[in-house]
């Protein structure tokens, strides 16, 4: 027997079917897929791959129809308490204030008042947001609402981030900023990231590996592994020739799928 | 812009004076000369009238029967209509099995129940605030059970990563979720619970506004039947607004 390296996140022959009254479609059929400790994965695939039905049963929210998926070597069964997800919509409570959606994972875990009040004004000032702290997230921009719920996730300081397609929603430029930050921030923390999106600069920029899927079923179809240097320019990394080249390869292998598919 | 609010508003409640001003005064002027005062009484015979009622004492004798029917049946209506919703979103089969038969004493027109009330508790308090708890429920449960069901559902996974207890779900997610949907159903059945209390007291009473109307119709008396409705109306208008302070404290957020 070999011993294998432990594993954050170890996903093995994952099947999962929705079954609805009149079909059964099959959303992943044998994904395999892990993600080391302090690794940084993307996965980015066509939409409706089931790329956060992935993230679903990562964080225990699904339960998978066929295969299991480990955290720490201990098979995932309901939720862990050890992931912190970040949704492509935030996810934010509207009726509380930015202050109080941030305290959020803090007053679950129990923290004293003042030690809440002290961790969310590092983190908010850690994001840039400390002038916001009485603001409701309807008056914020999305670029703001998205540093909201990162610190969120960092107050919660999970073990494995799960991320689904966070940045989707915000415009090219903020984009880049978010993310720019989030992996400044990210480079200090050092946690596991699973991270989902469609967009493959994103992707490599951030990254220690890069999984591509195909769609349904949603399939492992390659791996590329990213050897960028680390900590490394959100931004100016794309000009890098590795990245071009890796941009190229990845993009090739997602176009055949679509061939494939006639779509 | 604050300046541009103020006209803004000051626009409306100009436009809405003027408006209230023109009808009472059409009413004033028509009653007598183009119509019969006997059927369409007067705003000024009204007014008269309320003065009146307030030196014999009678206003408050009556209208506090009514208010107080109406705001117990009101308070007692939403808090077991909400709390059915809210039992029977989470409750799975059970609700589909329940739903149908909820949905077929909705249809029924509650003003019907009246008597059955009546012969069950007597011409008491009882009854009274038993018919309006029935107009006021279904509203109450439909919106529970609706808010519940229209809950973000990103907001409970991201509740659930975080190993939220129950305790926690409800008030930092559920409940919070829900008051929009419970402050428009108590708006709703402020109008509700007034209609409840008054055909309680037209079908069998001896005080309160629908007696009133129905004692003074009995003398031919259009004008007292005008100032029980016109006593009605305030009693919704001031009961509204009071709702509209709390959505205003409530959902201060949007």
């Amino acid at each position: 027997m070999m011993m294998k390296r432990q594993e954050k996140l170890q996903i093995d022959q994952l099947t999962v079917r929705y079954t609805t009254r009149e079909t059964s479609t099959t959303a992943l059929e044998g994904v395999d897929l892990h993600v080391g400790e302090g690794e940084f994965v993307s996965v980015v695939g066509p939409s409706g791959c089931g790329k956060s039905t992935l993230l679903k049963v990562a964080s225990g929210l699904l339960k998978p129809a066929a295969g299991e998926a480990r955290l720490d070597g201990r098979v995932i069964n309901g939720v862990t308490g050890e992931v912190g997800m970040v949704f492509q919509n935030d996810a934010l409570l509207p009726w509380k204030t930015v202050f109080d959606n941030v305290r959020l994972p803090l007053a679950v875990k129990g923290l004293s008042r003042s030690d809440q009040a002290t961790e969310v004004r590092r983190l908010l000032a850690m994001v840039g947001l400390s002038e916001f702290e009485d603001f409701y997230p309807k008056q914020l921009s999305g670029g703001m609402k998205k540093r909201v719920a990162l610190a969120r996730t960092f107050a919660y300081d999970p073990d494995l981030y799960l991320m689904d397609e966070p940045f989707g929603p915000l415009d090219a430029q903020t984009r880049v900023k978010i993310g720019e930050e989030f992996l400044k921030i990210w480079e200090k923390v050092g946690k596991s990231v699973l991270f989902i999106t469609h967009d493959i600069e994103e992707a490599i920029a951030l990254s220690d590996r890069v999984v591509v899927m195909s769609s349904r079923p949603g399939r492992i179809k390659a791996e590329f592994e990213v050897n960028l240097e680390r900590p490394r320019p959100f931004y100016e990394i794309r000009f890098d020739s590795r990245f071009k080249e890796l941009q190229r390869q990845i993009w090739n292998c997602m176009a055949e799928d679509e061939q494939k598919g006639g779509v | 812009m604050a300046e541009a609010n103020r006209y803004r508003s000051l626009q409306v409640w100009g436009g809405r004076i003027v408006l209230g001003a023109v009808i009472l005064g059409l009413w004033e002027l028509t009653s007598g000369t183009l119509f019969n005062s006997f059927w369409i009484s007067k705003p000024s015979l009204i007014i008269e009238r309320i003065f009146e009622m307030v030196e014999r004492g009678t206003l408050w004798f009556h209208v506090s029967a009514t208010l107080q029917v109406a705001v117990v049946g009101l308070v007692i209506g939403m808090i077991a209509g909400t709390l059915i919703g809210i039992g029977l979103a989470y409750s799975g089969i059970f609700e589909r099995w329940v739903y149908p038969y909820i949905m077929a004493l909705y249809s029924l027109p509650r003003v019907s129940l009246a008597p059955l009330f009546i012969v069950w508790f007597g011409i008491g308090m009882t009854s009274k605030v038993l018919m309006v708890v029935a107009m006021v429920i279904f509203v109450a449960f439909y919106n529970a059970f609706e808010g519940i069901r229209n809950i973000d559902r990103d907001l409970l996974d991201m509740m659930k990563t975080y190993k939220a207890s129950r305790l926690q779900k409800l008030s930092w997610v559920i409940f919070p979720s829900i008051t929009v949907w419970v402050l428009t159903s108590l708006r709703l059945n402020i109008g509700m619970a007034l209609i409840g209390a008054v055909i309680a007291e037209l079908v069998g009473a001896s005080r309160g506004l629908g007696y009133y109307i129905t004692y003074s119709s009995g003398m031919l008396d259009t004008t007292g039947i005008f100032t029980g409705l016109f006593l009605i109306m305030m009693i919704a208008v001031i009961m509204e607004q009071v709702v509209v302070q709390l959505e205003r404290r409530l959902l201060k957020y949007r």
